[in-house]
């Protein structure tokens, strides 16, 4: 007798869910907090629903067959959305696994002849094996994803241009300046001159850690630019470490107008500006 | 044939680019520019390019000599309204006009012209007329 994997997979469809469902749920890595029992079972269901439904005898030995690609679709929506929902790579894994795990022992049942048993489940432990290299793919894909969005909103959070006073602003800087995020920088900081008709722009590098000589530059090209339209621009908060490094490395700041920190770039602000700042005298009242 | 106004305001010569310069234009202005300095003995030249978008580095180095020239020829220059894009170009470019003063907007350049320039009144216009 010869045991058909398809065919029999196929009359056991009901079987190898409940199979499955319980291999997940006894899981100790299940992740109910995550995704509750009913969504879980929808997901497989329709999932095995895929590969049944499309699995024949020609395309068993070949993962990349169009035939697949509805499973495919299938499964890389979910392994995107538990990328998202911060499921573990192994918890990932382990749901397509355990399918195959529900697979083989239905497989067992349908045959007594050990080396017709071995060819079969080798197929489809092959076949399995390439899905779950792509859920892993496409999990890597989305995991990237969030990384990228995430790089992308803390270029712009990291880059607020702050309006200190009338006509003054400033720039807090923190993290490295590479050219890209400079560029950034320097767009922001030129249209917040327009915009707010300030004339004096203060670029605080306290949280920049390191300042090597291509940060220098960067920082010399945001203060060439700020100067073309016509505003001045003090770099502030350089820190001892940094005074160092800089002078070692024969960086000429020289055209810069430096302060160590915001505060005295503030000052000398108010001071170009003829602005001054005093302690109001208090008014006693007397007691006559 | 166009041409790019000047205009004359008090010790201080107006020149507003509404257009994007081509390079004949630019030297033509370059021109005008600096034999108008001479003509009318100003002591400082406001460049506006606030509808200047575009800007190659043969137009920076037009700025630039145009700086050197009235320099020479006692007028300070003052380039206002730069656009963002335009500064970040000419930084990029290695342009960044030494010698020339800028400012935000006209209003600003003109301050900034008055601050810097001291007009003495004795030195009239006709004695630079004379040395023509």
């Amino acid at each position: 007798m010869s045991v058909n994997i398809t065919q029999s997979l196929k009359n056991k469809k009901a079987e190898i869910l409940e199979l499955w469902m319980k291999n997940q749920l006894t899981d100790v890595g299940l992740r109910d907090d995550l995704i509750s029992n009913e969504d879980l079972r929808t997901q497989s269901a329709e999932l095995i629903g895929a590969l049944v439904n499309n699995l024949n005898d020609q395309n068993i030995n070949n993962a990349e067959s169009a035939d697949f690609d509805q499973l495919i679709e299938i499964l890389g929506g979910i392994s995107i959305s538990r990328a998202r929902r911060g499921f573990s790579p192994r918890e990932t894994g382990n749901f397509l696994l355990s399918l195959k795990e529900a697979l083989l022992e239905i497989l067992k049942k349908e045959s007594n002849d050990i080396n017709e048993l071995f060819e079969a489940s080798l197929k489809l432990s092959r076949l399995m094996d390439s899905f779950t290299i792509i859920t892993f793919e496409t999990f890597i894909k989305g995991r990237e994803e969030v990384i990228l969005r995430q790089t992308d909103e803390i270029t712009d959070i990291s880059t607020p241009v702050i309006k200190v006073w009338d006509g003054i602003l400033a720039l807090p800087i923190i993290g490295t300046l590479d050219s890209a995020r400079t560029q950034v920088v320097m767009e922001n900081l030129l249209q917040a001159i327009v915009d707010t008709e300030s004339s004096i722009a203060i670029l605080d590098i306290s949280g920049v850690p390191t300042v090597d000589s291509l940060v220098a530059q960067h920082l010399l090209k945001a203060v060439s630019a700020t100067r073309l339209m016509g505003a001045d621009c003090i770099i502030s908060g350089i820190r001892p470490e940094i005074a160092q490094t800089i002078v070692h490395l024969g960086i000429d700041l020289s055209q810069i107008i430096t302060k160590a920190s915001l505060a005295s770039a503030l000052q000398y602000a108010f001071k170009s500006l003829k602005l001054e700042v005093r302690k109001a005298v208090q008014n006693k009242l007397v007691i006559q | 044939m166009e041409r790019i106004p000047i205009l004359k305001m008090g010790w201080f010569l107006l020149v507003t680019i509404q257009i994007d310069l081509y390079d004949r234009l630019a030297l033509d202005l370059e021109a005008d520019l600096v034999k108008m300095v001479q003509k009318t003995g100003a002591k400082g030249v406001l460049i506006d390019i606030s509808a200047v978008s575009i800007v190659d580095s043969f137009m920076g180095r037009i700025l630039g000599n145009i700086a050197g020239m009235s320099k020479l020829l006692e007028a300070e220059t003052v380039v206002v309204g730069m656009q963002p894009a335009v500064a970040i170009t000419l930084v990029e470019l290695g342009l960044p006009l030494k010698g020339v003063f800028t400012a935000l907007n006209v209003e600003k350049g003109m301050e900034l012209l008055n601050s810097i320039i001291v007009i003495d009144h004795d030195n009239s216009e006709d004695d630079d007329i004379d040395t023509d």
